[in-house]
Protein backbone atom coordinates (compact mmCIF):
# COMPACT_ATOMS: atom_id res chain seq x y z
CA UNK A 1 0.00 0.00 0.00
CA UNK A 2 1.44 3.29 -0.83
CA UNK A 3 0.10 7.06 0.05
CA UNK A 4 -0.33 9.70 -2.66
CA UNK A 5 1.84 12.65 -2.83
CA UNK A 6 2.06 15.51 -4.58
CA UNK A 7 5.20 17.40 -6.01
CA UNK A 8 4.92 21.05 -6.87
CA UNK A 9 7.72 22.07 -8.97
CA UNK A 10 8.55 25.80 -7.58
CA UNK A 11 10.90 28.89 -8.92
CA UNK A 12 13.24 29.78 -5.90
CA UNK A 13 10.77 32.20 -4.63
CA UNK A 14 8.83 31.92 -1.23
CA UNK A 15 6.06 33.75 -2.56
CA UNK A 16 5.24 31.01 -5.17
CA UNK A 17 5.31 28.44 -1.41
CA UNK A 18 2.79 30.84 -0.15
CA UNK A 19 0.71 30.42 -3.00
CA UNK A 20 0.68 26.93 -2.79
CA UNK A 21 0.15 26.53 0.84
CA UNK A 22 -2.97 28.80 0.55
CA UNK A 23 -4.63 27.43 -2.38
CA UNK A 24 -4.65 24.53 -0.56
CA UNK A 25 -6.07 25.69 2.74
CA UNK A 26 -8.84 27.63 0.70
CA UNK A 27 -9.87 24.40 -0.69
CA UNK A 28 -10.46 22.84 3.05
CA UNK A 29 -7.20 20.27 2.09
CA UNK A 30 -5.46 18.80 5.67
CA UNK A 31 -1.59 19.29 5.29
CA UNK A 32 0.18 16.59 6.74
CA UNK A 33 3.88 17.29 6.28
CA UNK A 34 5.54 18.79 3.77
CA UNK A 35 9.36 18.94 2.80
CA UNK A 36 11.10 21.30 0.27
CA UNK A 37 13.78 19.93 -1.80
CA UNK A 38 15.69 23.11 -3.60
CA UNK A 39 18.71 24.46 -5.75
CA UNK A 40 19.91 27.85 -7.36
CA UNK A 41 17.13 27.44 -9.57
CA UNK A 42 14.41 25.95 -8.57
CA UNK A 43 12.49 23.86 -5.96
CA UNK A 44 10.56 21.20 -5.49
CA UNK A 45 7.47 21.04 -2.72
CA UNK A 46 6.27 17.52 -1.66
CA UNK A 47 3.34 17.27 -0.03
CA UNK A 48 1.69 14.90 1.87
CA UNK A 49 -2.49 15.72 2.89
CA UNK A 50 -5.89 14.08 3.48
CA UNK A 51 -6.96 14.35 0.01
CA UNK A 52 -4.32 14.48 -2.79
CA UNK A 53 -6.41 13.84 -5.96
CA UNK A 54 -8.24 17.00 -4.72
CA UNK A 55 -4.72 18.90 -4.19
CA UNK A 56 -3.79 17.61 -7.23
CA UNK A 57 -6.44 19.79 -9.37
CA UNK A 58 -6.27 22.61 -7.19
CA UNK A 59 -2.57 23.09 -7.77
CA UNK A 60 -3.04 22.18 -11.29
CA UNK A 61 -5.62 24.74 -12.23
CA UNK A 62 -4.04 27.75 -10.14
CA UNK A 63 -0.89 26.62 -13.36
CA UNK A 64 1.31 25.21 -10.59
CA UNK A 65 3.43 22.08 -12.42
CA UNK A 66 2.20 19.17 -10.26
CA UNK A 67 3.19 15.62 -10.22
CA UNK A 68 1.39 12.88 -7.99
CA UNK A 69 4.06 10.48 -7.16
CA UNK A 70 3.10 6.98 -4.82
CA UNK A 71 5.36 6.72 -1.84
CA UNK A 72 5.39 4.61 0.58
CA UNK A 73 4.68 5.00 4.17
CA UNK A 74 6.13 3.11 7.04
CA UNK A 75 4.66 3.56 10.73
CA UNK A 76 7.72 3.37 13.55
CA UNK A 77 7.34 2.13 17.19
CA UNK A 78 8.86 4.39 19.73
CA UNK A 79 11.81 1.99 19.90
CA UNK A 80 15.33 3.47 19.11
CA UNK A 81 16.60 2.38 16.15
CA UNK A 82 13.77 1.47 14.15
CA UNK A 83 14.32 3.59 11.37
CA UNK A 84 17.74 2.03 10.48
CA UNK A 85 16.26 -1.44 11.14
CA UNK A 86 13.95 -0.53 8.33
CA UNK A 87 16.04 1.18 5.68
CA UNK A 88 18.57 -1.67 6.61
CA UNK A 89 15.89 -3.79 5.42
CA UNK A 90 15.40 -2.24 2.03
CA UNK A 91 18.85 -1.93 1.70
CA UNK A 92 19.39 -5.84 2.19
CA UNK A 93 16.61 -6.33 -0.53
CA UNK A 94 18.20 -4.54 -3.19
CA UNK A 95 15.91 -1.81 -3.07
CA UNK A 96 16.81 1.67 -4.60
CA UNK A 97 15.76 4.83 -2.35
CA UNK A 98 14.89 8.06 -4.48
CA UNK A 99 14.87 10.05 -1.09
CA UNK A 100 13.36 9.34 2.22
CA UNK A 101 12.01 11.93 5.01
CA UNK A 102 10.12 11.31 8.45
CA UNK A 103 7.95 13.01 10.85
CA UNK A 104 6.17 12.74 14.01
CA UNK A 105 2.31 11.62 13.01
CA UNK A 106 -0.26 11.50 15.88
CA UNK A 107 2.50 10.77 17.97
CA UNK A 108 3.86 7.98 16.28
CA UNK A 109 7.13 8.49 13.99
CA UNK A 110 6.45 8.18 10.34
CA UNK A 111 9.08 6.92 7.20
CA UNK A 112 8.47 8.29 3.80
CA UNK A 113 10.64 6.73 1.08
CA UNK A 114 9.86 6.71 -2.71
CA UNK A 115 11.27 4.18 -5.00
CA UNK A 116 10.84 3.24 -8.58
CA UNK A 117 10.29 -0.99 -7.34
CA UNK A 118 6.93 -0.68 -6.62
CA UNK A 119 6.39 -4.30 -6.91
CA UNK A 120 9.29 -5.38 -4.66
CA UNK A 121 9.23 -3.27 -2.33
CA UNK A 122 5.28 -3.66 -1.25
CA UNK A 123 6.60 -7.81 -1.31
CA UNK A 124 9.14 -7.06 1.18
CA UNK A 125 7.32 -4.82 3.24
CA UNK A 126 4.88 -7.38 3.80
CA UNK A 127 7.51 -10.37 4.49
CA UNK A 128 9.50 -8.64 7.08
CA UNK A 129 5.81 -7.40 8.99
CA UNK A 130 6.66 -3.60 8.67
CA UNK A 131 3.40 -1.95 9.52
CA UNK A 132 2.05 0.60 7.52
CA UNK A 133 1.25 4.11 8.43
CA UNK A 134 -2.50 5.16 8.57
CA UNK A 135 -2.28 8.83 6.99
CA UNK B 1 57.36 53.61 -44.89
CA UNK B 2 55.75 56.27 -46.66
CA UNK B 3 52.49 55.06 -47.66
CA UNK B 4 49.36 56.34 -49.66
CA UNK B 5 46.65 57.09 -47.64
CA UNK B 6 44.46 54.59 -49.98
CA UNK B 7 43.96 51.17 -51.15
CA UNK B 8 41.98 52.15 -53.57
CA UNK B 9 42.41 55.64 -54.73
CA UNK B 10 40.99 54.70 -57.71
CA UNK B 11 37.50 53.49 -56.47
CA UNK B 12 37.64 55.60 -52.96
CA UNK B 13 38.22 59.06 -54.42
CA UNK B 14 35.44 58.63 -57.00
CA UNK B 15 33.03 61.96 -56.60
CA UNK B 16 29.23 61.24 -56.15
CA UNK B 17 29.09 61.66 -60.01
CA UNK B 18 31.50 58.93 -60.57
CA UNK B 19 30.29 56.46 -58.25
CA UNK B 20 27.13 56.80 -59.56
CA UNK B 21 27.92 56.26 -62.94
CA UNK B 22 30.28 52.84 -62.20
CA UNK B 23 27.17 51.79 -60.06
CA UNK B 24 25.14 52.27 -63.42
CA UNK B 25 27.72 50.47 -65.64
CA UNK B 26 27.72 47.71 -62.74
CA UNK B 27 24.04 47.41 -62.05
CA UNK B 28 23.50 46.22 -65.93
CA UNK B 29 26.27 44.02 -65.90
CA UNK B 30 24.52 42.35 -63.06
CA UNK B 31 21.30 42.48 -64.37
CA UNK B 32 22.39 40.94 -67.60
CA UNK B 33 24.78 38.19 -65.26
CA UNK B 34 21.61 37.19 -63.21
CA UNK B 35 19.14 36.88 -66.20
CA UNK B 36 21.76 34.72 -67.98
CA UNK B 37 23.30 32.85 -65.32
CA UNK B 38 20.59 32.25 -62.46
CA UNK B 39 17.61 30.61 -63.42
CA UNK B 40 15.53 31.71 -60.69
CA UNK B 41 16.31 35.24 -61.27
CA UNK B 42 15.67 34.76 -64.95
CA UNK B 43 12.06 33.09 -64.12
CA UNK B 44 11.55 36.13 -61.52
CA UNK B 45 12.36 38.66 -64.15
CA UNK B 46 10.70 37.68 -66.83
CA UNK B 47 7.54 37.05 -64.77
CA UNK B 48 7.32 41.27 -64.49
CA UNK B 49 8.84 41.73 -68.10
CA UNK B 50 12.11 43.18 -66.93
CA UNK B 51 14.82 42.52 -68.99
CA UNK B 52 18.36 43.33 -68.27
CA UNK B 53 17.63 46.26 -70.77
CA UNK B 54 15.12 47.87 -68.55
CA UNK B 55 17.90 49.26 -66.58
CA UNK B 56 18.71 52.76 -68.05
CA UNK B 57 19.18 54.39 -64.99
CA UNK B 58 20.03 53.82 -61.17
CA UNK B 59 16.29 55.01 -60.62
CA UNK B 60 15.27 52.04 -62.74
CA UNK B 61 16.73 49.44 -59.67
CA UNK B 62 13.33 49.91 -58.62
CA UNK B 63 12.09 47.94 -61.05
CA UNK B 64 13.42 45.13 -59.68
CA UNK B 65 11.80 42.92 -57.24
CA UNK B 66 13.42 42.43 -53.41
CA UNK B 67 15.39 39.59 -52.97
CA UNK B 68 14.58 37.77 -49.16
CA UNK B 69 16.26 35.68 -46.65
CA UNK B 70 13.37 33.06 -47.82
CA UNK B 71 14.18 32.98 -51.28
CA UNK B 72 17.83 31.85 -50.19
CA UNK B 73 16.30 29.35 -48.05
CA UNK B 74 13.50 27.92 -51.00
CA UNK B 75 16.93 27.52 -52.97
CA UNK B 76 18.86 26.07 -50.81
CA UNK B 77 21.57 25.04 -51.64
CA UNK B 78 22.76 26.34 -54.76
CA UNK B 79 19.44 27.22 -56.61
CA UNK B 80 20.04 31.32 -56.50
CA UNK B 81 23.45 31.03 -57.88
CA UNK B 82 24.48 33.11 -61.57
CA UNK B 83 27.21 30.50 -62.50
CA UNK B 84 27.78 26.54 -62.33
CA UNK B 85 29.07 24.75 -59.60
CA UNK B 86 32.66 24.01 -61.13
CA UNK B 87 33.08 27.90 -61.18
CA UNK B 88 32.45 28.09 -57.76
CA UNK B 89 35.66 27.34 -54.77
CA UNK B 90 34.00 27.90 -51.52
CA UNK B 91 30.50 28.40 -49.73
CA UNK B 92 29.73 29.60 -46.32
CA UNK B 93 26.22 28.37 -44.74
CA UNK B 94 24.79 29.35 -42.09
CA UNK B 95 24.58 27.49 -38.74
CA UNK B 96 21.49 25.46 -37.46
CA UNK B 97 19.91 22.55 -38.31
CA UNK B 98 16.08 23.62 -38.33
CA UNK B 99 14.63 25.44 -40.64
CA UNK B 100 16.45 25.69 -44.21
CA UNK B 101 19.92 27.07 -43.72
CA UNK B 102 21.21 29.04 -46.20
CA UNK B 103 23.82 29.31 -48.55
CA UNK B 104 26.25 31.80 -50.28
CA UNK B 105 28.66 30.63 -52.96
CA UNK B 106 31.96 32.54 -54.32
CA UNK B 107 34.40 32.18 -57.04
CA UNK B 108 37.74 32.84 -56.75
CA UNK B 109 37.39 36.28 -58.02
CA UNK B 110 34.57 36.82 -55.68
CA UNK B 111 37.04 35.86 -53.21
CA UNK B 112 39.89 38.32 -53.82
CA UNK B 113 37.24 40.94 -54.33
CA UNK B 114 35.75 40.14 -50.44
CA UNK B 115 39.52 40.21 -49.42
CA UNK B 116 40.06 43.42 -51.31
CA UNK B 117 37.41 45.55 -49.48
CA UNK B 118 38.22 44.46 -46.36
CA UNK B 119 41.71 45.44 -46.67
CA UNK B 120 40.49 48.99 -48.50
CA UNK B 121 38.54 49.21 -44.95
CA UNK B 122 41.51 48.07 -42.96
CA UNK B 123 44.35 50.44 -44.78
CA UNK B 124 41.99 53.43 -44.48
CA UNK B 125 42.16 52.93 -40.46
CA UNK B 126 45.74 52.79 -40.84
CA UNK B 127 46.64 49.01 -40.97
CA UNK B 128 49.81 48.66 -43.07
CA UNK B 129 52.26 45.62 -44.08
CA UNK B 130 54.51 46.12 -41.47
CA UNK B 131 51.84 45.36 -38.72
CA UNK B 132 50.64 41.74 -37.31
CA UNK B 133 47.67 41.32 -37.25
CA UNK B 134 45.64 38.75 -35.11
CA UNK B 135 42.25 37.25 -35.93
CA UNK B 136 39.89 36.24 -32.71
CA UNK B 137 37.10 35.27 -34.83
CA UNK B 138 36.27 31.31 -35.22
CA UNK B 139 37.51 29.84 -38.78
CA UNK B 140 35.00 27.77 -40.35
CA UNK B 141 31.53 28.71 -41.61
CA UNK B 142 31.77 32.39 -39.76
CA UNK B 143 33.06 34.63 -42.12
CA UNK B 144 34.45 36.73 -39.50
CA UNK B 145 37.75 33.90 -39.64
CA UNK B 146 37.81 33.48 -43.37
CA UNK B 147 37.39 36.72 -44.41
CA UNK B 148 39.58 38.71 -42.26
CA UNK B 149 42.33 36.33 -43.05
CA UNK B 150 42.32 37.10 -46.26
CA UNK B 151 41.98 40.42 -46.32
CA UNK B 152 44.86 40.88 -44.01
CA UNK B 153 47.18 38.79 -46.23
CA UNK B 154 46.48 40.45 -49.16
CA UNK B 155 47.09 44.22 -47.20
CA UNK B 156 50.65 42.45 -46.66
CA UNK B 157 50.46 41.90 -42.62
CA UNK B 158 51.89 39.14 -40.97
CA UNK B 159 48.57 37.42 -39.54
CA UNK B 160 48.12 35.29 -37.07
CA UNK B 161 45.18 33.28 -37.18
CA UNK B 162 44.41 32.22 -33.96
CA UNK B 163 41.01 31.48 -33.72
CA UNK B 164 38.34 31.99 -31.03
CA UNK B 165 38.67 31.81 -27.39
CA UNK B 166 41.49 30.89 -25.66
CA UNK B 167 42.23 33.82 -23.97
CA UNK B 168 45.63 33.17 -22.03
CA UNK B 169 46.99 31.87 -25.49
CA UNK B 170 45.69 34.58 -27.20
CA UNK B 171 47.09 37.44 -24.60
CA UNK B 172 50.78 35.04 -25.50
CA UNK B 173 50.57 35.73 -29.21
CA UNK B 174 50.05 39.47 -28.19
CA UNK B 175 53.37 39.53 -26.38
CA UNK B 176 55.12 37.19 -28.05
CA UNK B 177 54.29 38.27 -31.53
CA UNK B 178 54.04 41.88 -31.21
CA UNK B 179 50.29 42.17 -32.28
CA UNK B 180 49.28 45.52 -33.34
CA UNK B 181 45.96 44.93 -35.23
CA UNK B 182 43.07 42.72 -33.79
CA UNK B 183 39.84 41.70 -34.99
CA UNK B 184 37.26 40.76 -32.23
CA UNK B 185 33.59 41.13 -31.39
CA UNK B 186 33.14 43.56 -29.10
CA UNK B 187 32.62 41.38 -25.83
CA UNK B 188 35.31 39.14 -26.42
CA UNK B 189 37.87 42.88 -26.38
CA UNK B 190 36.42 43.41 -22.73
CA UNK B 191 37.18 39.43 -21.95
CA UNK B 192 40.43 39.55 -23.51
CA UNK B 193 40.99 43.24 -20.78
CA UNK B 194 39.67 40.92 -18.26
CA UNK B 195 41.86 38.02 -18.11
CA UNK B 196 44.90 41.11 -18.93
CA UNK B 197 43.95 42.77 -15.97
CA UNK B 198 44.14 39.09 -13.64
CA UNK B 199 47.29 38.11 -16.02
CA UNK B 200 49.05 41.44 -14.52
CA UNK B 201 49.12 42.59 -18.12
CA UNK B 202 48.57 46.23 -18.88
CA UNK B 203 47.98 46.29 -22.58
CA UNK B 204 49.56 50.23 -22.80
CA UNK B 205 52.98 48.87 -21.14
CA UNK B 206 53.08 45.21 -22.50
CA UNK B 207 51.36 44.62 -26.02
CA UNK B 208 52.35 46.72 -28.76
CA UNK B 209 48.41 46.88 -29.59
CA UNK B 210 46.93 50.29 -31.45
CA UNK B 211 44.17 49.03 -33.75
CA UNK B 212 41.05 46.47 -33.25
CA UNK B 213 38.49 46.23 -35.68
CA UNK B 214 34.86 45.34 -33.75
CA UNK B 215 32.00 44.23 -35.29
CA UNK B 216 29.52 41.59 -35.24
CA UNK B 217 28.02 41.82 -33.25
CA UNK B 218 25.38 44.87 -31.50
CA UNK B 219 27.46 47.64 -29.71
CA UNK B 220 26.76 51.02 -28.18
CA UNK B 221 29.28 54.31 -28.87
CA UNK B 222 29.96 53.68 -25.06
CA UNK B 223 30.83 50.37 -25.31
CA UNK B 224 33.41 51.46 -28.15
CA UNK B 225 34.75 53.97 -25.62
CA UNK B 226 35.34 51.54 -23.08
CA UNK B 227 37.20 49.27 -25.41
CA UNK B 228 39.43 52.03 -27.22
CA UNK B 229 40.09 52.84 -23.47
CA UNK B 230 40.66 49.74 -21.76
CA UNK B 231 43.01 48.62 -24.58
CA UNK B 232 44.52 51.86 -25.17
CA UNK B 233 43.66 51.37 -29.32
CA UNK B 234 41.71 52.89 -31.65
CA UNK B 235 38.01 50.68 -32.53
CA UNK B 236 36.69 50.54 -35.99
CA UNK B 237 33.16 49.46 -36.50
CA UNK B 238 32.89 46.83 -39.11
CA UNK B 239 29.74 45.95 -41.04
CA UNK B 240 29.43 42.60 -42.92
CA UNK B 241 26.89 39.76 -43.65
CA UNK B 242 27.70 36.42 -44.93
CA UNK B 243 24.97 36.70 -47.91
CA UNK B 244 27.16 39.80 -48.82
CA UNK B 245 30.43 37.72 -48.36
CA UNK B 246 31.39 38.65 -45.37
CA UNK B 247 32.97 41.95 -42.65
CA UNK B 248 34.10 44.13 -45.02
CA UNK B 249 30.88 45.46 -46.77
CA UNK B 250 31.21 48.89 -44.70
CA UNK B 251 33.81 50.23 -42.44
CA UNK B 252 34.55 53.03 -40.05
CA UNK B 253 36.70 55.54 -41.38
CA UNK B 254 39.58 57.10 -39.04
CA UNK B 255 36.49 59.70 -38.46
CA UNK B 256 34.60 57.51 -36.52
CA UNK B 257 31.44 58.54 -37.47
CA UNK B 258 29.39 55.97 -39.65
CA UNK B 259 30.92 52.84 -41.73
CA UNK B 260 31.46 53.80 -45.52
CA UNK B 261 30.19 51.22 -47.36
CA UNK B 262 31.83 50.87 -50.39
CA UNK B 263 29.45 52.12 -52.90
CA UNK B 264 31.81 50.34 -56.02
CA UNK B 265 30.37 47.07 -54.62
CA UNK B 266 27.25 47.65 -53.73
CA UNK B 267 24.51 49.66 -54.33
CA UNK B 268 22.69 50.83 -50.92
CA UNK B 269 18.91 51.97 -50.42
CA UNK B 270 16.64 52.31 -46.97
CA UNK B 271 13.09 51.66 -47.42
CA UNK B 272 10.60 51.61 -45.18
CA UNK B 273 10.27 48.01 -43.96
CA UNK B 274 6.60 47.58 -44.22
CA UNK B 275 5.50 49.68 -47.45
CA UNK B 276 9.21 48.98 -49.12
CA UNK B 277 9.26 52.59 -50.27
CA UNK B 278 12.75 54.12 -49.68
CA UNK B 279 12.42 56.82 -46.68
CA UNK B 280 13.71 60.25 -46.75
CA UNK B 281 17.09 60.67 -46.67
CA UNK B 282 18.85 60.05 -43.42
CA UNK B 283 16.01 58.85 -41.97
CA UNK B 284 15.91 55.02 -40.04
CA UNK B 285 14.77 52.11 -42.44
CA UNK B 286 16.19 48.42 -43.13
CA UNK B 287 18.53 48.16 -45.44
CA UNK B 288 18.69 47.09 -49.13
CA UNK B 289 21.71 45.93 -50.92
CA UNK B 290 22.29 45.33 -54.33
CA UNK B 291 25.76 43.87 -55.06
CA UNK B 292 27.72 44.53 -58.47
CA UNK B 293 30.47 43.16 -58.78
CA UNK B 294 29.52 39.41 -57.79
CA UNK B 295 30.07 36.32 -60.03
CA UNK B 296 28.93 33.19 -58.18
CA UNK B 297 26.30 34.75 -56.32
CA UNK B 298 24.87 38.18 -57.37
CA UNK B 299 21.98 39.24 -55.21
CA UNK B 300 19.65 41.99 -56.34
CA UNK B 301 18.07 44.25 -53.95
CA UNK B 302 18.66 42.02 -50.86
CA UNK B 303 16.57 43.41 -48.07
CA UNK B 304 19.31 42.49 -44.84
CA UNK B 305 16.69 43.43 -41.99
CA UNK B 306 19.38 45.20 -40.80
CA UNK B 307 17.55 48.61 -39.77
CA UNK B 308 20.01 51.79 -40.06
CA UNK B 309 20.20 55.23 -42.07
CA UNK B 310 22.55 57.05 -44.27
CA UNK B 311 24.32 59.72 -42.28
CA UNK B 312 23.94 62.64 -44.53
CA UNK B 313 26.37 65.27 -45.17
CA UNK B 314 30.22 64.58 -46.38
CA UNK B 315 32.89 62.96 -44.58
CA UNK B 316 36.55 64.72 -43.83
CA UNK B 317 37.98 61.67 -44.80
CA UNK B 318 37.10 62.87 -48.50
CA UNK B 319 35.87 59.43 -49.90
CA UNK B 320 32.27 59.96 -51.03
CA UNK B 321 31.22 56.82 -50.85
CA UNK B 322 27.30 57.07 -48.51
CA UNK B 323 28.18 56.47 -44.02
CA UNK B 324 25.94 53.87 -42.53
CA UNK B 325 25.00 54.83 -38.87
CA UNK B 326 25.38 52.17 -36.17
CA UNK B 327 22.82 49.30 -36.96
CA UNK B 328 19.69 50.31 -34.87
CA UNK B 329 17.73 46.94 -34.59
CA UNK B 330 16.33 44.46 -36.95
CA UNK B 331 12.67 44.29 -39.08
CA UNK B 332 12.67 40.69 -38.11
CA UNK B 333 13.48 38.41 -35.01
CA UNK B 334 16.79 37.57 -35.32
CA UNK B 335 19.37 37.96 -32.34
CA UNK B 336 23.07 38.49 -32.97
CA UNK B 337 24.60 37.27 -29.91
CA UNK B 338 28.13 37.33 -29.66
CA UNK B 339 28.47 37.38 -34.06
CA UNK B 340 25.65 34.43 -34.40
CA UNK B 341 23.11 34.81 -35.96
CA UNK B 342 20.13 33.09 -34.25
CA UNK B 343 15.85 33.27 -35.04
CA UNK B 344 13.68 32.27 -32.01
CA UNK B 345 12.17 29.33 -34.15
CA UNK B 346 15.71 27.49 -33.78
CA UNK B 347 15.12 27.67 -30.07
CA UNK B 348 12.23 27.05 -30.15
CA UNK B 349 12.46 23.86 -32.51
CA UNK B 350 14.54 22.47 -30.19
CA UNK B 351 12.05 22.92 -27.27
CA UNK B 352 8.83 21.22 -29.01
CA UNK B 353 10.80 17.97 -29.03
CA UNK B 354 10.62 17.33 -25.17
CA UNK B 355 7.38 16.04 -24.09
CA UNK B 356 7.79 17.68 -21.01
CA UNK B 357 8.49 21.37 -21.98
CA UNK B 358 4.94 23.53 -22.82
CA UNK B 359 5.10 25.68 -25.95
CA UNK B 360 5.96 28.82 -24.38
CA UNK B 361 9.37 30.09 -23.78
CA UNK B 362 11.20 33.55 -23.35
CA UNK B 363 14.72 34.46 -24.61
CA UNK B 364 16.93 36.95 -22.40
CA UNK B 365 19.70 38.66 -23.42
CA UNK B 366 22.00 39.72 -21.27
CA UNK B 367 25.13 41.69 -20.45
CA UNK B 368 26.63 40.21 -17.04
CA UNK B 369 30.66 41.18 -16.91
CA UNK B 370 30.45 42.83 -20.31
CA UNK B 371 29.72 39.37 -21.40
CA UNK B 372 26.73 38.76 -23.76
CA UNK B 373 24.92 35.72 -23.06
CA UNK B 374 21.59 34.40 -23.54
CA UNK B 375 19.05 32.91 -20.92
CA UNK B 376 16.15 30.67 -21.78
CA UNK B 377 13.64 30.40 -19.44
CA UNK B 378 10.82 27.62 -20.86
CA UNK B 379 7.41 26.25 -18.97
CA UNK B 380 6.63 22.58 -17.97
CA UNK B 381 4.42 20.78 -19.56
CA UNK B 382 2.02 18.43 -17.62
CA UNK B 383 3.68 15.50 -18.98
CA UNK B 384 7.01 16.62 -16.70
CA UNK B 385 7.92 14.15 -13.72
CA UNK B 386 8.24 17.26 -11.07
CA UNK B 387 8.80 14.56 -8.20
CA UNK B 388 11.52 13.39 -10.20
CA UNK B 389 14.61 15.79 -9.34
CA UNK B 390 17.40 13.92 -10.88
CA UNK B 391 15.44 14.11 -14.02
CA UNK B 392 14.43 17.60 -13.81
CA UNK B 393 17.95 18.11 -13.73
CA UNK B 394 19.14 15.74 -16.73
CA UNK B 395 16.25 17.18 -18.61
CA UNK B 396 18.38 20.84 -18.08
CA UNK B 397 21.31 19.28 -19.36
CA UNK B 398 19.87 17.57 -22.24
CA UNK B 399 17.83 20.98 -23.00
CA UNK B 400 21.07 23.01 -22.55
CA UNK B 401 23.38 20.37 -24.74
CA UNK B 402 21.04 20.29 -27.60
CA UNK B 403 20.83 24.56 -28.03
CA UNK B 404 24.32 24.42 -28.06
CA UNK B 405 24.37 21.91 -30.81
CA UNK B 406 21.48 24.09 -32.72
CA UNK B 407 22.54 28.28 -31.73
CA UNK B 408 26.59 27.15 -31.11
CA UNK B 409 26.32 29.18 -27.77
CA UNK B 410 25.32 27.94 -24.81
CA UNK B 411 22.40 29.10 -22.99
CA UNK B 412 21.62 29.48 -19.36
CA UNK B 413 17.80 27.21 -19.14
CA UNK B 414 16.02 28.04 -16.53
CA UNK B 415 12.60 25.48 -16.36
CA UNK B 416 9.71 27.37 -15.24
CA UNK B 417 6.10 26.43 -14.12
CA UNK B 418 3.62 26.40 -16.63
CA UNK B 419 1.95 29.81 -17.21
CA UNK B 420 4.47 31.18 -15.46
CA UNK B 421 5.81 33.53 -18.33
CA UNK B 422 4.93 36.68 -18.78
CA UNK B 423 2.22 37.50 -21.97
CA UNK B 424 1.33 40.31 -23.66
CA UNK B 425 -2.30 40.80 -25.17
CA UNK B 426 -2.51 36.93 -24.77
CA UNK B 427 0.70 36.32 -26.87
CA UNK B 428 4.01 34.87 -24.94
CA UNK B 429 6.83 37.61 -24.71
CA UNK B 430 9.56 35.42 -26.62
CA UNK B 431 12.87 37.77 -26.77
CA UNK B 432 13.99 40.06 -24.21
CA UNK B 433 16.95 41.97 -25.24
CA UNK B 434 18.77 43.93 -21.44
CA UNK B 435 22.08 44.18 -22.99
CA UNK B 436 23.98 47.32 -23.42
CA UNK B 437 23.55 48.54 -26.79
CA UNK B 438 22.43 51.10 -29.88
ZN1 LIG C 1 35.28 59.02 -43.93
Amino acid sequence: MTVQQISVFLENKSGSLVKVFRALSQAGIQLITSTLADTADYGVCRILCDNPDKAYSVLSQDGFSVTKTPVFAIALDDQPGRAADAIACFADGGISISYLYSFLYEGKGVLIFRTSDLDKAAALIAEKGLSEAKL
Amino acid sequence: MDYSPYFNPEFELLDRGQIEALQLKRLQDTMAHCYHGSPFYRKRLDSIGVKPESIKTLDDLRRIPFTTKQDLRDTYPFGIASVPLDQCVRLHSSSGTTGNPTVVLHSAKDLHEWANALARSLWMVGCRPEDVFQNTSGYGMFTGGLGFQYAAELLGMLTVPAGAGNTLRQLKFFTDFGTTVVHAIPSYAARLYEVMCQQGIDPRRDTKLKIMAIGAEPHSEDTRKRIEDMLGVKAYNSFGMSEMCGPGVAFECKEQNGMHIWEDYYIVEIVDPDTLEPVPEGEVGELVLTTLNREAMPLLRYRTRDLTRILPGKCPCGREHKRLDRMKGRSDDMMILKGVNIFPIQIETILAQYKELASDYLITLDTFEDNDGMTVEVELSDRANVDDYAALQNLNKDITRALRDEILITPKVKLVPKGSLPRSEGKAVRVKDLRKKY
